[in-house]
Protein backbone atom coordinates (compact mmCIF):
# COMPACT_ATOMS: atom_id res chain seq x y z
CA UNK A 1 0.00 0.00 0.00
CA UNK A 2 1.28 3.91 -0.58
CA UNK A 3 2.41 5.06 2.55
CA UNK A 4 2.39 9.01 2.66
CA UNK A 5 5.99 10.44 3.27
CA UNK A 6 4.34 12.04 6.55
CA UNK A 7 1.39 10.48 8.19
CA UNK A 8 -1.50 13.54 9.81
CA UNK A 9 -1.28 10.33 13.13
CA UNK A 10 2.06 12.11 13.77
CA UNK A 11 0.22 15.82 13.76
CA UNK A 12 -2.81 14.32 15.62
CA UNK A 13 -0.90 13.08 18.41
CA UNK A 14 1.07 16.41 18.76
CA UNK A 15 -1.74 18.83 18.54
CA UNK A 16 -3.73 16.29 21.01
CA UNK A 17 -1.09 14.77 23.12
CA UNK A 18 -2.63 16.05 27.07
CA UNK A 19 -6.00 14.78 26.10
CA UNK A 20 -4.71 11.74 24.65
CA UNK A 21 -3.02 10.75 27.54
CA UNK A 22 -5.91 11.15 30.14
CA UNK A 23 -7.94 8.93 27.73
CA UNK A 24 -6.09 6.25 27.23
CA UNK A 25 -5.33 6.18 30.76
CA UNK A 26 -8.94 6.36 32.10
CA UNK A 27 -9.46 3.28 29.17
CA UNK A 28 -6.43 1.63 30.62
CA UNK A 29 -7.89 2.03 34.51
CA UNK A 30 -10.99 0.57 33.16
CA UNK A 31 -10.38 -2.57 31.20
CA UNK A 32 -7.79 -3.78 33.12
CA UNK A 33 -7.48 -2.82 36.46
CA UNK A 34 -4.12 -1.91 36.23
CA UNK A 35 -3.84 0.23 39.45
CA UNK A 36 -4.61 -3.09 41.39
CA UNK A 37 -0.79 -3.58 40.60
CA UNK A 38 1.39 -0.69 39.95
CA UNK A 39 -0.32 2.58 41.15
CA UNK A 40 -1.80 5.13 38.72
CA UNK A 41 0.95 7.74 38.92
CA UNK A 42 3.60 5.21 37.83
CA UNK A 43 1.15 4.38 34.59
CA UNK A 44 1.09 8.17 34.03
CA UNK A 45 4.65 8.07 33.99
CA UNK A 46 4.96 5.23 31.43
CA UNK A 47 2.13 6.46 29.03
CA UNK A 48 4.03 10.12 28.90
CA UNK A 49 7.02 8.59 28.50
CA UNK A 50 5.59 6.22 25.54
CA UNK A 51 3.43 9.13 23.59
CA UNK A 52 6.92 11.43 23.67
CA UNK A 53 9.00 8.35 22.09
CA UNK A 54 6.02 7.46 19.46
CA UNK A 55 5.44 11.17 19.08
CA UNK A 56 9.34 11.25 17.81
CA UNK A 57 9.02 7.91 16.14
CA UNK A 58 6.26 8.36 13.88
CA UNK A 59 7.43 12.28 13.01
CA UNK A 60 11.42 10.29 12.00
CA UNK A 61 9.99 7.64 10.20
CA UNK A 62 7.08 7.79 7.55
CA UNK A 63 7.08 4.14 6.92
CA UNK A 64 5.85 2.93 10.07
CA UNK A 65 8.45 0.05 10.43
CA UNK A 66 8.82 -0.39 14.66
CA UNK A 67 11.81 -2.55 13.75
CA UNK A 68 13.94 0.54 12.41
CA UNK A 69 16.50 2.35 14.10
CA UNK A 70 13.54 5.12 14.36
CA UNK A 71 11.74 3.09 16.61
CA UNK A 72 14.58 1.44 18.83
CA UNK A 73 13.67 4.25 21.96
CA UNK A 74 10.55 3.02 21.73
CA UNK A 75 11.58 -0.44 21.72
CA UNK A 76 13.45 0.17 24.79
CA UNK A 77 10.58 1.35 26.41
CA UNK A 78 8.66 -1.63 25.78
CA UNK A 79 10.71 -4.06 26.49
CA UNK A 80 11.50 -2.63 29.81
CA UNK A 81 7.68 -2.58 30.39
CA UNK A 82 7.46 -6.46 29.06
CA UNK A 83 10.14 -7.68 31.49
CA UNK A 84 8.45 -5.44 34.95
CA UNK A 85 5.18 -6.79 34.36
CA UNK A 86 5.84 -10.16 33.62
CA UNK A 87 8.05 -10.67 36.54
CA UNK A 88 4.86 -8.87 38.38
CA UNK A 89 2.89 -11.88 36.79
CA UNK A 90 0.66 -9.88 34.26
CA UNK A 91 -0.67 -12.08 31.64
CA UNK A 92 0.28 -11.74 27.58
CA UNK A 93 -3.15 -10.09 26.89
CA UNK A 94 -2.95 -7.50 29.80
CA UNK A 95 0.77 -6.44 28.76
CA UNK A 96 -0.44 -6.02 25.37
CA UNK A 97 -3.27 -4.07 26.51
CA UNK A 98 -0.86 -1.25 27.29
CA UNK A 99 -0.50 -0.46 23.56
CA UNK A 100 -3.68 -1.73 22.17
CA UNK A 101 -5.77 0.34 24.56
CA UNK A 102 -4.33 3.43 22.79
CA UNK A 103 -6.28 2.97 19.80
CA UNK A 104 -9.54 4.20 21.13
CA UNK A 105 -8.47 7.63 22.21
CA UNK A 106 -5.96 7.96 18.68
CA UNK A 107 -8.73 6.90 16.32
CA UNK A 108 -11.11 9.22 18.39
CA UNK A 109 -8.71 12.63 17.55
CA UNK A 110 -8.55 11.30 14.10
CA UNK A 111 -12.26 11.21 13.60
CA UNK A 112 -11.51 14.74 15.41
CA UNK A 113 -9.15 15.91 12.71
CA UNK A 114 -10.28 14.27 9.68
CA UNK A 115 -13.73 12.87 9.94
CA UNK A 116 -14.84 14.93 6.88
CA UNK A 117 -13.01 13.02 4.80
CA UNK A 118 -13.53 8.86 4.56
CA UNK A 119 -11.18 7.92 2.20
CA UNK A 120 -8.19 9.60 4.05
CA UNK A 121 -9.91 8.72 8.03
CA UNK A 122 -9.91 4.86 6.90
CA UNK A 123 -6.37 5.17 5.78
CA UNK A 124 -4.51 6.80 8.59
CA UNK A 125 -6.70 3.95 11.05
CA UNK A 126 -5.88 1.44 8.23
CA UNK A 127 -1.78 2.99 9.13
CA UNK A 128 -2.36 3.54 13.23
CA UNK A 129 -3.80 -0.15 13.46
CA UNK A 130 -0.96 -1.20 11.75
CA UNK A 131 1.64 0.63 13.65
CA UNK A 132 -0.17 -0.46 17.36
CA UNK A 133 -0.17 -3.94 16.17
CA UNK A 134 3.48 -4.42 15.67
CA UNK A 135 4.20 -2.89 18.76
CA UNK A 136 1.46 -4.92 20.94
CA UNK A 137 3.36 -8.38 18.95
CA UNK A 138 6.22 -6.91 20.07
CA UNK A 139 5.62 -6.77 24.09
CA UNK A 140 3.77 -9.83 23.73
CA UNK A 141 7.21 -11.77 22.56
CA UNK A 142 9.11 -9.69 25.19
CA UNK A 143 6.79 -10.85 27.54
CA UNK A 144 7.58 -14.76 26.61
CA UNK A 145 10.97 -14.44 26.48
CA UNK A 146 10.95 -12.90 29.99
CA UNK A 147 8.75 -15.55 31.44
CA UNK A 148 10.80 -17.87 29.66
CA UNK A 149 13.76 -16.59 31.57
CA UNK A 150 12.14 -17.03 34.58
CA UNK A 151 11.08 -20.50 34.49
CA UNK A 152 15.16 -21.21 33.17
CA UNK A 153 15.79 -19.54 36.34
CA UNK A 154 13.84 -21.50 38.70
CA UNK A 155 14.69 -24.99 36.92
CA UNK A 156 18.46 -23.93 37.57
CA UNK A 157 17.98 -23.00 41.26
CA UNK A 158 16.26 -26.28 41.87
CA UNK A 159 18.89 -28.28 40.48
CA UNK A 160 21.12 -26.40 42.84
CA UNK A 161 18.18 -27.07 46.23
CA UNK A 162 17.04 -30.64 45.05
CA UNK A 163 20.39 -32.47 45.53
CA UNK A 164 21.60 -32.34 49.09
CA UNK A 165 24.12 -35.01 50.62
CA UNK A 166 23.80 -35.17 54.11
CA UNK A 167 26.16 -37.26 56.54
CA UNK A 168 24.50 -39.40 58.45
CA UNK A 169 27.01 -40.87 60.98
CA UNK A 170 30.59 -41.28 60.62
CA UNK A 171 31.83 -42.35 57.15
CA UNK A 172 28.35 -42.24 56.37
CA UNK A 173 26.54 -40.36 53.57
CA UNK A 174 23.05 -40.35 52.34
CA UNK A 175 21.63 -38.66 49.82
CA UNK A 176 17.95 -38.48 49.12
CA UNK A 177 16.79 -37.92 45.97
CA UNK A 178 13.06 -36.19 44.95
CA UNK A 179 11.60 -35.75 42.00
CA UNK A 180 12.72 -36.17 38.22
CA UNK A 181 16.22 -37.82 37.40
CA UNK A 182 16.84 -36.26 34.22
CA UNK A 183 20.42 -36.20 32.67
CA UNK A 184 21.25 -32.33 33.84
CA UNK A 185 20.21 -33.16 37.41
CA UNK A 186 21.58 -36.36 37.85
CA UNK A 187 25.15 -35.08 36.67
CA UNK A 188 24.95 -32.45 39.33
CA UNK A 189 23.75 -35.13 41.99
CA UNK A 190 26.65 -37.59 41.44
CA UNK A 191 29.29 -34.66 41.09
CA UNK A 192 27.84 -33.66 44.68
CA UNK A 193 28.17 -36.96 46.18
CA UNK A 194 31.27 -37.55 44.64
CA UNK A 195 32.70 -34.40 46.16
CA UNK A 196 31.14 -34.74 49.38
CA UNK A 197 33.02 -38.70 49.75
CA UNK A 198 36.40 -36.87 48.77
CA UNK A 199 35.62 -34.44 51.68
CA UNK A 200 34.44 -36.31 54.18
CA UNK A 201 36.45 -39.54 53.09
CA UNK A 202 33.37 -41.71 53.37
CA UNK A 203 33.08 -45.18 52.87
CA UNK A 204 29.28 -45.94 52.54
CA UNK A 205 27.02 -43.61 50.92
CA UNK A 206 22.99 -44.65 51.02
CA UNK A 207 21.07 -43.23 47.65
CA UNK A 208 17.47 -42.93 49.10
CA UNK A 209 14.98 -42.82 45.55
CA UNK A 210 11.74 -42.86 48.07
CA UNK A 211 11.25 -39.75 46.18
CA UNK A 212 11.26 -40.59 42.77
CA UNK A 213 7.87 -41.57 41.31
CA UNK A 214 9.29 -43.34 38.73
CA UNK A 215 12.51 -45.52 37.95
CA UNK A 216 12.84 -45.77 33.85
CA UNK A 217 16.15 -47.69 32.55
CA UNK A 218 17.80 -44.42 32.27
CA UNK A 219 17.01 -43.68 36.15
CA UNK A 220 18.68 -46.70 36.57
CA UNK A 221 21.58 -46.19 34.08
CA UNK A 222 22.20 -43.03 36.02
CA UNK A 223 22.15 -44.64 39.49
CA UNK A 224 24.30 -47.68 38.49
CA UNK A 225 26.95 -44.89 37.32
CA UNK A 226 26.79 -43.22 40.34
CA UNK A 227 27.33 -46.56 42.01
CA UNK A 228 30.26 -47.29 39.82
CA UNK A 229 32.23 -44.47 40.59
CA UNK A 230 31.66 -43.90 44.04
CA UNK A 231 33.31 -47.47 44.26
CA UNK A 232 35.87 -46.09 42.07
CA UNK A 233 36.49 -43.77 44.90
CA UNK A 234 36.47 -46.57 47.81
CA UNK A 235 32.95 -45.95 48.68
CA UNK A 236 30.30 -48.50 49.08
CA UNK A 237 26.75 -47.07 48.13
CA UNK A 238 22.89 -48.64 49.37
CA UNK A 239 20.14 -47.95 47.38
CA UNK A 240 17.13 -47.30 49.51
CA UNK A 241 13.44 -46.56 49.34
CA UNK A 242 13.19 -49.32 46.67
CA UNK A 243 8.54 -49.42 47.00
CA UNK A 244 7.44 -52.52 45.98
CA UNK A 245 5.63 -51.19 42.44
CA UNK A 246 9.12 -50.02 41.95
CA UNK A 247 10.90 -53.60 42.61
CA UNK A 248 8.06 -54.84 40.23
CA UNK A 249 8.72 -52.49 37.70
CA UNK A 250 12.34 -52.83 37.86
CA UNK A 251 11.89 -56.52 37.58
CA UNK A 252 9.70 -56.11 34.34
CA UNK A 253 12.60 -53.76 32.53
CA UNK A 254 15.06 -56.44 33.24
CA UNK A 255 17.37 -53.83 34.94
CA UNK A 256 20.48 -55.53 36.98
CA UNK A 257 20.48 -54.09 40.26
CA UNK A 258 21.58 -57.60 42.27
CA UNK A 259 25.48 -55.97 41.91
CA UNK A 260 23.99 -53.13 43.99
CA UNK A 261 22.85 -53.61 47.75
CA UNK A 262 18.83 -52.44 48.08
CA UNK A 263 16.76 -51.85 51.06
CA UNK A 264 13.44 -51.42 51.03
CA UNK A 265 13.93 -48.01 53.55
CA UNK A 266 16.43 -45.45 54.37
CA UNK A 267 16.41 -47.17 57.65
CA UNK A 268 17.30 -50.72 56.89
CA UNK A 269 20.31 -49.36 55.06
CA UNK A 270 21.12 -46.97 57.93
CA UNK A 271 21.41 -50.47 59.83
CA UNK A 272 23.30 -51.97 57.39
CA UNK A 273 25.81 -49.09 56.83
CA UNK A 274 26.41 -49.28 60.75
CA UNK A 275 27.27 -52.69 60.74
CA UNK A 276 29.49 -52.43 57.92
CA UNK A 277 31.60 -49.48 59.54
CA UNK A 278 31.99 -51.99 62.89
CA UNK A 279 29.45 -49.53 64.87
CA UNK A 280 26.30 -50.98 66.70
CA UNK A 281 23.20 -49.71 67.96
CA UNK A 282 21.36 -51.67 71.04
CA UNK A 283 19.22 -49.85 73.98
CA UNK A 284 21.52 -48.56 76.93
CA UNK A 285 20.62 -51.17 79.83
CA UNK A 286 19.74 -49.86 83.45
CA UNK A 287 22.24 -50.02 85.53
CA UNK B 1 -10.62 -35.26 30.96
CA UNK B 2 -11.13 -36.39 27.54
CA UNK B 3 -10.85 -40.03 26.41
CA UNK B 4 -8.89 -39.40 23.58
CA UNK B 5 -5.86 -36.86 23.57
CA UNK B 6 -2.50 -36.53 22.05
CA UNK B 7 0.54 -34.70 23.47
CA UNK B 8 3.36 -33.42 21.63
CA UNK B 9 6.69 -35.29 22.36
CA UNK B 10 9.68 -33.38 21.51
CA UNK B 11 12.06 -32.61 24.03
CA UNK B 12 12.67 -34.21 27.95
CA UNK B 13 10.47 -31.90 29.93
CA UNK B 14 7.34 -33.54 27.36
CA UNK B 15 8.54 -36.86 28.77
CA UNK B 16 7.80 -35.51 32.23
CA UNK B 17 4.46 -34.22 30.82
CA UNK B 18 3.72 -37.65 29.08
CA UNK B 19 4.43 -39.65 32.92
CA UNK B 20 2.06 -37.13 34.78
CA UNK B 21 -1.12 -37.25 32.71
CA UNK B 22 -0.29 -41.13 31.72
CA UNK B 23 -0.71 -40.91 35.85
CA UNK B 24 -3.43 -39.56 36.07
CA UNK B 25 -5.45 -41.01 33.31
CA UNK B 26 -4.45 -44.34 35.03
CA UNK B 27 -5.37 -43.46 38.23
CA UNK B 28 -8.77 -42.16 36.74
CA UNK B 29 -9.38 -45.38 35.16
CA UNK B 30 -8.67 -47.59 38.90
CA UNK B 31 -5.36 -48.66 38.18
CA UNK B 32 -3.94 -49.79 41.72
CA UNK B 33 -0.23 -48.85 42.52
CA UNK B 34 1.41 -51.47 40.95
CA UNK B 35 -0.44 -50.52 37.42
CA UNK B 36 0.18 -46.72 37.51
CA UNK B 37 3.53 -47.58 37.80
CA UNK B 38 4.13 -50.02 35.18
CA UNK B 39 2.18 -48.17 32.69
CA UNK B 40 3.86 -44.98 33.54
CA UNK B 41 7.58 -46.24 32.97
CA UNK B 42 6.33 -48.11 30.33
CA UNK B 43 5.34 -44.20 28.54
CA UNK B 44 8.53 -43.27 29.95
CA UNK B 45 10.77 -45.34 27.95
CA UNK B 46 8.72 -45.33 24.82
CA UNK B 47 8.57 -41.50 25.13
CA UNK B 48 12.44 -41.22 25.13
CA UNK B 49 12.99 -43.56 22.26
CA UNK B 50 10.64 -40.90 20.31
CA UNK B 51 12.57 -37.95 20.86
CA UNK B 52 16.58 -40.12 20.74
CA UNK B 53 15.28 -42.37 18.32
CA UNK B 54 12.58 -41.19 16.66
CA UNK B 55 13.75 -37.12 16.51
CA UNK B 56 10.50 -36.48 18.50
CA UNK B 57 6.97 -37.24 17.48
CA UNK B 58 3.19 -37.47 18.97
CA UNK B 59 2.08 -39.52 22.02
CA UNK B 60 -1.89 -41.03 22.05
CA UNK B 61 -3.70 -41.03 25.40
CA UNK B 62 -6.80 -43.75 24.59
CA UNK B 63 -9.02 -44.43 27.49
CA UNK B 64 -10.77 -47.86 26.12
CA UNK B 65 -13.98 -49.30 27.61
CA UNK B 66 -14.58 -52.77 26.69
CA UNK B 67 -17.49 -54.52 28.05
CA UNK B 68 -16.67 -54.72 31.69
CA UNK B 69 -13.00 -54.10 31.37
CA UNK B 70 -10.67 -50.80 31.37
CA UNK B 71 -7.84 -49.92 29.66
CA UNK B 72 -5.53 -47.38 29.08
CA UNK B 73 -3.73 -47.65 25.02
CA UNK B 74 -0.75 -45.52 24.54
CA UNK B 75 0.33 -44.51 20.87
CA UNK B 76 3.67 -43.29 20.22
CA UNK B 77 4.42 -42.17 16.53
CA UNK B 78 7.39 -40.30 14.99
CA UNK B 79 8.80 -39.87 11.60
CA UNK B 80 11.87 -41.02 12.27
CA UNK B 81 14.20 -43.00 10.39
CA UNK B 82 12.69 -45.82 11.49
CA UNK B 83 13.92 -49.31 12.79
CA UNK B 84 15.58 -51.87 10.43
CA UNK B 85 15.17 -54.75 12.25
CA UNK B 86 12.40 -54.49 14.82
CA UNK B 87 13.25 -58.13 16.13
CA UNK B 88 16.79 -57.31 17.01
CA UNK B 89 15.50 -53.88 18.40
CA UNK B 90 13.24 -55.77 21.25
CA UNK B 91 16.48 -57.80 22.23
CA UNK B 92 17.39 -57.35 25.61
CA UNK B 93 20.76 -55.34 25.70
CA UNK B 94 20.65 -54.39 22.49
CA UNK B 95 21.66 -50.46 21.97
CA UNK B 96 22.03 -48.09 19.25
CA UNK B 97 22.08 -44.88 21.68
CA UNK B 98 24.37 -46.00 24.57
CA UNK B 99 21.49 -46.93 27.22
CA UNK B 100 21.12 -50.17 28.78
CA UNK B 101 19.25 -51.17 25.81
CA UNK B 102 16.02 -52.60 27.62
CA UNK B 103 13.47 -49.59 27.23
CA UNK B 104 11.64 -51.25 24.31
CA UNK B 105 12.00 -54.57 25.62
CA UNK B 106 10.72 -53.69 28.57
CA UNK B 107 8.20 -51.61 28.21
CA UNK B 108 6.36 -54.88 26.58
CA UNK B 109 6.65 -56.58 28.92
CA UNK B 110 5.14 -53.96 31.34
CA UNK B 111 2.19 -53.84 29.04
CA UNK B 112 -0.45 -56.53 28.39
CA UNK B 113 -0.61 -55.43 24.31
CA UNK B 114 2.04 -54.43 22.57
CA UNK B 115 1.69 -53.63 18.45
CA UNK B 116 5.15 -51.94 16.92
CA UNK B 117 5.32 -51.14 13.06
CA UNK B 118 8.08 -49.63 11.74
CA UNK B 119 9.69 -48.86 8.15
CA UNK B 120 13.57 -47.28 7.43
CA UNK B 121 12.80 -43.65 6.36
CA UNK B 122 9.39 -43.38 7.40
CA UNK B 123 8.91 -43.68 10.96
CA UNK B 124 8.01 -45.62 14.20
CA UNK B 125 4.62 -46.50 15.49
CA UNK B 126 4.18 -48.43 19.14
CA UNK B 127 1.15 -49.07 20.67
CA UNK B 128 0.96 -50.36 24.07
CA UNK B 129 -2.46 -51.27 25.82
CA UNK B 130 -2.52 -52.21 29.55
CA UNK B 131 -6.01 -53.53 31.05
CA UNK B 132 -7.28 -53.22 34.90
Amino acid sequence: MAIRGRSRLSDVVSKHEAAILTDWIKEQLAAVKAADRIGEAELRTECARFLTLLKVALRSDGSHDVSSAAWSETRELLGELSRSRARAGYSPSETAAFVLSLKRPLFDRLRGEIGGDADALADEVWQTTLVLDRLALFTTELHQKSRDEIILRQQQDMLELSTPVVQLWESILALPLIGTLDSARTQVVMENLLQRIVETGASIAIIDITGVPTVDTLVAQHLLKTVAAARLMGADCIISGIRPQIAQTIVHLGVELSSVITKATLADAFVIALQRTGATIGRATKA
Amino acid sequence: MPDDETLPVRSSNDIVVVRQVVRMRAVEIGFNLVEQTKIVTAASELARNTIDHGGGGSARLQSLRNGGRAGLRLTFEDKGPGIPDIELALKDGYTTGGGLGLGLSGARRLSNEFEIQSRPGEGTRVTITRWK
